[in-house]
């Protein structure tokens, strides 16, 4: 019956790639062989062309190339009984579609620029929903959750259910089951995306469920997104098809829902997607192809009824996802994490400047705490009117043989995603500065005060269960109790950040590895010292501590540091050992405090990258969601792109935005002193922190003397500039020694 | 004639005329039968016949008998074989595989002095002596030196090709040290070999020993004279015919697969046809160069032709196949009832399986028949011989002569009309690109099947037709009975013809074969039964087998894949040679037809056992299909279950930890 499946995809690869030829042709004409070619903000060039061809298309007549190779890879059209075996040439068949659609899809961003809105949200009311490619910020950002499982893969669905109802039964189940969902194709000018719309979900990057174009051809978007996460992840070289491929086979379980008639476009775009391993399941009666081989398990699987297709689906890719129910009305998961709740749709607002708000998760003894008691202090939801706005403290009580006082930050940091989880809820901030808004819809189904306790206890154990037995929270709205919590909680803020502040690696003998993107990032390896944070900025030493005790086999392991080999350097016995043998023997050494000898290997999930200024005779740093150029001649992406995936690249590092302000940063190569430009939004953020480490080292006004983008993005820009308000880093001995 | 028939008609002991042979007895293949009736119509004789008429000597057929000095020949009691030793004292264990070690020793020899041949071409053609020929599969030349350890990257094609010459050189003249295609054996394989003292120094040196080791006196232990044999077969299977292999695919292309045709009916009446029959590609390399020139069309024409029809029949003919799709004639058994068509204007040999009857057949039938090797003359037949460095030379005069005979066909032309059409060409190469495709081509998917069980094991039937058994019917009947039980079936040489001609090699042949292997099929697109050359190229199994090792799941070394191999109707000692490598590379090996051995002897224990728990293969043998299917299938399913892959695979779904713990 694959017989069928691979006429048809042949077929469809045919069309394709001579629409592609044709548009190419008509595009030369009109815009010339100089033309600009790209996707916006990326520095992986079309990436399913860069990653898999190793070609950079940047201008129009690049694409000839990429599409001559399309006509090499064509095969013969299947005819007769008895023809040549049709699996590899349909697999040919169905890369070369997608590699023309790329161009295709590329061409179209020069044709008609305001196709697809960028950035991750749409434009519902202005009717631009379509998103087209993931720019590097938004791949970067997110790509991260699929490195640290809290999205263990994608669904890419082509088409569109018959209903709008079946459409939000099935995008909600993925977003259960935390799974991003890429939108593509449509089924007679219907279009999934648009039927979630209609049902009231809310698209976009932020709720995972990704309108990427209206055209079978958007399909391509989703396959970039995970060549790019294989080059900026996993280090893979571009032009290595066989380990990008390879890689997503093993690493990025995706796979491809195919909703209503598949036409020829469609079999040779699912085709193409088995090349990833990426299987198709349909919903309707197309041939199956079940032996396994290309991908893990099936390849084509037909018939699922709507009910059963996130199931099976992650089924036949072979995913485990594993769900707790928590014990609310409403839907809950990661994916409602970035969902909004808009001004008119709010029903309680708490918090955010408008009313008295904190957060505090507090130690206590076993005695004191009832397990799973959530108290309401105050009015709940049934007391006010649609609109109004409350005072509120979360107290949570934690109690347990395990639990320290070390963790209760760490559980406390927690509470603003797990609320953020539920549908219809909305978080923003911590401490004394959160804010919560409850909207109607959640509120409608059931959604009461309460359940904010409810869900944090369930979460809490889920997540935590081996550091503490007992929980229990305290919602207070009653104004006057809220106004005396208060000054308790900001007090514990302070004794808190006082006590790590004072934690020195002098002072600590044990380190924590960080092997949590190994999963990505095969060789990469974290070591997180007390003032060397991990470079994504998730994980402080104290957060791996409890990351161990809960987890005792988990990629966080404790590390005796040993020797000291080279105090100014940051170099030890013991971390060496461990990250020769936890690299797969391909790194023997690294420094914690130099940029210039030996740094620490830096994955694509750095919140940051630091690079060597040699004419400054300092150093810059970019933050992730910087898309400018940089003094260093790079954009974020680009540096990522070079130094990220496990590896040791002398003049640049991968750091975490706090560790700027932390005092070992860059200490060998001197330090702070060192930092002479830095995107002005960083600076804005640390602003406070600069300020104060720039007094700890003797020189108040450094925020002052380090340029931004206003200054300049090259060195002769900015060098002036160092010059005129007399940088420490111009006078110090040469960075390069 | 009739007078000398008369006298050889066989008759039996009570003085009773025998049975009249049926020839319908004889063979499953229809246009053979055809002819092999007008053969005898015509008052002529085939092996067929021959083998029907003359009883196999019995002392021989237990190989109960050595003739190694003139103390004797000495004849041992097969029936009860300790009962005495020879004149020296030579037990029948000693004779028995003194007599095994020298069939290995001939078939090896044959193998081998094919690879090196061609080993001399590639050498001419690098040194640019050779300008017919020339380097055509730049990547295979790249792939090959890459396996054995010679750098390729950034180096120019004829650097490599240098190397790669010398180092393969070593393959036959080296004296010490090991072949450099052991490179290429799974690594507990080779050390099973070097446990026991087996790896190939080179292959000159192995046969050179082992015809010292059974000269009269000399190696008197079977035990030791059965790790010579399997010494001198690796030398073969990982070495000559290995090189033969690899050179022949740099040389003339590595096959692709091709929608192809075999049997009488691609004779043609009104085209002069020629038939290579032998086992080297050069003569038909360069006879297909020969006969793509207009000016040989027009030539023919000239004589009343329509054209020139190049077929091919035997090994030469399955190379052909299978590299450039040209149609084949038939195995082995067919070649001389081919002749009786009248069709063939000319048949051109090489060497190896040429029986000598052709040159008397020809001579009949008014077929031109010519000799081309210097090692393969015929009395009664023209020799024109074939010169590497003047390769249009040969093909030119037997084209002309060949137009020139056709001019004048003397006899009546009858041709039988069945083509069957199916896909030829399959390599290691292919095999790969096929279950992946340009960007995934791997052999992944194979075994996945074999470990879920879709496809219970893989076999390799190969081998010769025997007159003594009805040509095809065992090598069909077996085939057909290992894919229906899923059993992927993977052919060289004459077998592969067999099947080719029974549709096994359609596509559509997938419904024969059990659900499981027919679902891989039509997911492929192939057939249960994959042609992979001629019998030089039983290598192309071997590297299969080292690459499903390669890849992972199914141990770690090749006595641990659920495979098994078999020669059903065999006849010749390179058959011999083939079923030792296959044993000592850790295949289970039976054949048919019959055995050289003595039953009931430790010799034959070893061979049929005891090899196979020093961490080799074993023979076995049988001689009814069906049985050798069961022993065959018996054979995989107990690799399977010592492997834990007989039942059926747990789905295992992946969590974010197992992708951490995922190498690379």
């Amino acid at each position: 019956m694959s017989r069928l499946v691979a006429f048809a995809a042949i077929q469809g690869a045919y069309n394709i790639v001579s629409k592609a030829d044709g548009k190419f042709k008509r595009a030369m004409d009109k815009y010339g062989p100089n033309q600009p070619l790209a996707f916006p903000n990326t520095a992986y060039y079309l990436p399913v062309i860069y990653s898999i061809l190793g070609i950079k298309v940047e201008k129009l007549a690049d694409a000839e190339k990429v599409l001559n190779r399309c006509k090499e890879l064509m095969p013969p059209h299947l005819k007769g009984t008895i023809h040549v075996p049709y699996l590899g040439h349909l697999l040919d068949a169905g890369m070369a579609a997608i590699l023309a659609e790329e161009v295709v899809e590329a061409i179209r961003y020069v044709e008609d620029p305001s196709f697809y809105l960028l950035g991750e949200d749409c434009d519902v009311e202005g009717g631009r929903i379509w998103l087209g490619a993931a720019d590097d910020t938004i791949m970067r950002k997110r790509g991260i959750e699929f490195v640290d499982g809290s999205a263990p893969g994608f669904a890419a669905i082509v088409g569109a259910a018959p209903d709008p109802e079946i459409a939000k039964m099935i995008a909600e189940d993925y977003q259960k089951k935390n799974l991003y969902v890429f939108m593509c194709a449509n089924q007679t000018g219907t279009t999934f995306t648009e039927q979630l719309i209609e049902a009231g979900v809310q698209v976009g990057w932020g709720t995972r469920l990704v309108p990427f174009g209206p055209d079978i051809s958007a399909a391509v978007f989703a396959l970039g997104f995970a060549n790019r996460a294989a080059m900026a992840f996993g280090g893979v070289q571009p032009g290595d098809y066989r380990t990008v491929l390879k890689y997503n086979k093993d690493r990025v379980f995706a796979f491809v829902n195919a909703l209503g008639e598949v036409n020829a476009e469609w079999a040779a775009n699912a085709a193409g997607a088995i090349n990833w391993g990426f299987p198709t399941i349909a919903d309707t009666d197309i041939p199956e192809v079940l032996p396994t081989g290309i991908c893990t398990y099936e390849h084509v699987v037909a018939n699922v009824p709507h009910d059963q297709m996130t199931a099976k689906s992650i089924e036949v890719r072979g995913l485990k996802v594993t769900i707790t129910e928590i014990p609310i009305p409403i839907a809950y998961g990661p994916a409602f994490e970035g969902e909004r709740v808009r001004k008119d749709d709010v029903y309680l607002e708490c918090g955010g400047g408008r009313t008295p708000c904190c957060e505090l998760v507090q130690i206590a003894d076993m005695d004191a705490v009832e397990d799973g008691r959530v108290e309401v202090i105050g009015p709940d939801i049934k007391d006010i009117q649609p609109g109004d706005r409350l005072p509120l403290a979360v107290v949570v009580e934690v109690a347990g043989r395990k639990m320290q006082e070390d963790y209760e930050p760490i559980l406390e940091r927690q509470i603003h995603h797990l609320v953020n989880y539920a549908q219809g809820v909305m978080h923003i901030g911590q401490r004394d500065i959160a804010w919560y808004r409850i909207g109607k819809q959640a509120v409608e189904k059931g959604f009461t005060l309460e359940h904010i306790g409810k869900i944090l206890h369930a979460k809490f154990h889920q997540d935590f269960g081996a550091i503490f037995d007992k929980c229990q929270a305290k919602i207070y709205t009653d104004e006057a109790k809220v106004k005396e919590i208060l000054p308790l909680a900001q007090h514990a803020y302070g004794v808190r950040d006082d006590r790590i502040e004072g934690m020195t690696d002098e002072g600590t003998e044990t380190y924590y590895s960080c092997t949590l993107c190994q999963s990505f990032a095969p060789t990469h390896v974290c070591v997180i010292s007390p003032e060397r944070t991990g470079l994504c900025g998730a994980y402080n030493w104290l957060d791996c501590k409890a990351s161990f005790e809960i987890n005792p086999t988990g990629p966080n392991q404790p590390i005796q540091k040993g020797e000291t080999l080279d105090p100014k350097l940051g170099n030890w016995k013991g971390v060496n050992d461990f990250v020769y043998k936890a690299s797969r023997q391909s790194i023997s050494s690294y420094n914690f405090y130099s940029i210039v000898y030996d740094p620490m290997t830096t994955c694509g999930c750095c919140e940051c990258i630091a690079a060597i200024l040699p004419m400054s005779n300092g150093i810059m740093t970019v933050n992730r969601d910087f898309t400018g150029m940089t003094p260093s001649g790079m954009k974020f992406t680009t540096l990522a792109g070079t130094i990220g995936g496990g590896n040791v690249t002398p003049g640049f590092v991968g750091h975490s935005k706090y560790n700027i302000t932390q005092r070992k940063f860059v200490l060998g190569d001197g330090g702070l002193l060192r930092l002479v430009w830095m995107p002005k939004m960083l600076k804005e953020e640390l602003r406070e922190r600069l300020l104060k480490r720039g007094e700890e080292i003797g020189m108040p006004n450094l925020i002052d003397m380090i340029a931004t983008e206003e200054q300049g993005v090259t060195e002769d820009e900015i060098y002036a500039f160092l010059e005129q308000v007399g940088h420490p880093a111009l006078t110090m001995e040469s960075i390069l020694g | 004639m009739s007078d000398e028939e008369k006298k050889l008609k066989p008759v039996s002991l009570e003085g009773k005329k025998v049975k009249e042979i049926d020839y319908r007895d004889t063979t499953t293949c229809e246009t053979t039968l055809q002819m092999l009736q007008k053969v005898a119509a015509d008052g002529h004789e085939t092996a067929i016949k021959r083998a029907f008429d003359m009883k196999p000597c019995p002392i021989g057929a237990e190989s109960a008998c050595c003739k190694h000095c003139f103390m004797g020949p000495c004849r041992l009691n097969a029936r009860d074989p300790y009962s005495r030793v020879g004149v020296c004292g030579a037990t029948i264990d000693t004779i028995g595989a003194r007599n095994f070690a020298r069939m290995v020793a001939s078939g090896g020899a044959a193998h081998t002095d094919h690879g090196m041949g061609m080993l001399d071409v590639f050498r001419e053609v690098i040194n640019g002596n050779i300008k017919g020929f020339r380097i055509k599969d730049e990547k295979k030349l790249r792939s090959v030196a890459a396996s054995i350890g010679i750098e390729v990257e950034g180096r120019e094609v004829l650097d490599v090709a240098k190397d790669l010459y010398k180092e393969l050189e070593r393959t036959y003249t080296q004296v010490e040290g090991e072949i450099p295609f052991a490179k290429r054996v799974p690594a507990k394989t080779l050390e099973t070999w070097r446990k026991h003292g087996v790896v190939p120094r080179g292959a000159m040196r192995e046969i050179m020993e082992i015809m010292h080791r059974t000269h009269m006196g000399v190696d008197q232990d079977y035990e030791n004279i059965v790790k010579q044999c399997s010494r001198t077969a690796l030398a073969d299977g990982w070495g000559g015919s290995m090189v033969a292999t690899e050179i022949t695919d740099i040389l003339f292309g590595t096959p692709t697969p091709h929608v192809a045709g075999v049997n009488m009916g691609f004779l043609k009446e009104d085209q002069v046809n020629i038939i290579i029959h032998g086992h080297e590609p050069l003569l038909f390399e360069a006879m297909i160069a020969a006969t793509s020139d207009p000016a040989v069309t027009e030539k023919a024409k000239a004589a009343g032709a329509k054209g020139v029809n190049l077929l091919g029949m035997c090994c030469s003919g399955a190379e052909a196949l299978g590299r450039h799709g040209i149609p084949h004639a038939g195995n082995f058994l067919s070649v001389e009832p081919v002749i009786a068509t009248g069709a063939v204007d000319a048949m051109a040999v090489d060497v190896q399986c040429i029986m000598q009857s052709l040159a008397t057949l020809s001579e009949c039938y008014g077929t031109r028949f010519f000799t081309t090797n210097p090692r393969c003359k015929i009395e009664g037949a023209t020799h024109i011989e074939f010169h590497e460095h003047e390769p249009e030379h040969a093909p030119n005069e037997i084209i002309r002569l060949a137009i020139e005979r056709f001019k004048n066909r003397p006899a009546r032309v009858v041709i039988p009309s069945r083509k069957d059409m199916g896909v030829h060409g399959f390599s290691h190469e292919y095999i790969n690109y096929m279950l992946g495709g340009t960007f995934r081509g791997s052999y992944t998917p194979l075994n996945e099947n074999i470990i879920n069980g879709r496809i219970r094991g893989v076999a390799g039937v190969v081998g010769c037709t025997n007159p003594r058994v009805k040509q095809d019917y065992v090598h069909v009947t077996l085939v057909k009975e290992l894919i229906k039980n899923n059993v992927l079936v993977v052919q060289t040489g004459c077998s592969q013809i067999a099947l080719a001609k029974a549709g096994l090699m359609k596509p559509d042949a997938a419904v024969l074969a059990g659900d499981g292997l027919r679902e891989v099929c039509e997911t492929v697109g192939m057939p249960p039964v994959l042609s992979l050359g001629s019998c030089v190229d039983n290598s192309r199994i071997l590297i299969a087998c080292a690459e499903m090792v390669r890849m992972g799941g199914l141990g770690d070394s090749i006595a641990d894949l659920p495979v098994a191999g078999c020669a059903p109707e065999y006849m010749s000692e390179k058959a011999i040679c083939i079923g030792q490598y296959f044993v000592a590379s850790g295949v289970y090996t039976v054949f048919g037809v019959t055995f050289p051995i003595v039953e009931g002897t430790k010799f034959h224990k070893l061979l049929f056992e005891d090899l196979e728990h020093q961490g080799f293969g074993k023979w076995g043998f049988a001689m009814d299909p069906y049985e050798i299917a069961r022993l065959m299938i018996a054979h995989i399913d107990k690799k399977r279950a010592a492997l834990g892959i007989m039942g059926e695979r747990e789905r295992k779904l992946f969590s974010m930890e197992d992708r951490r713990a995922a190498e690379g």
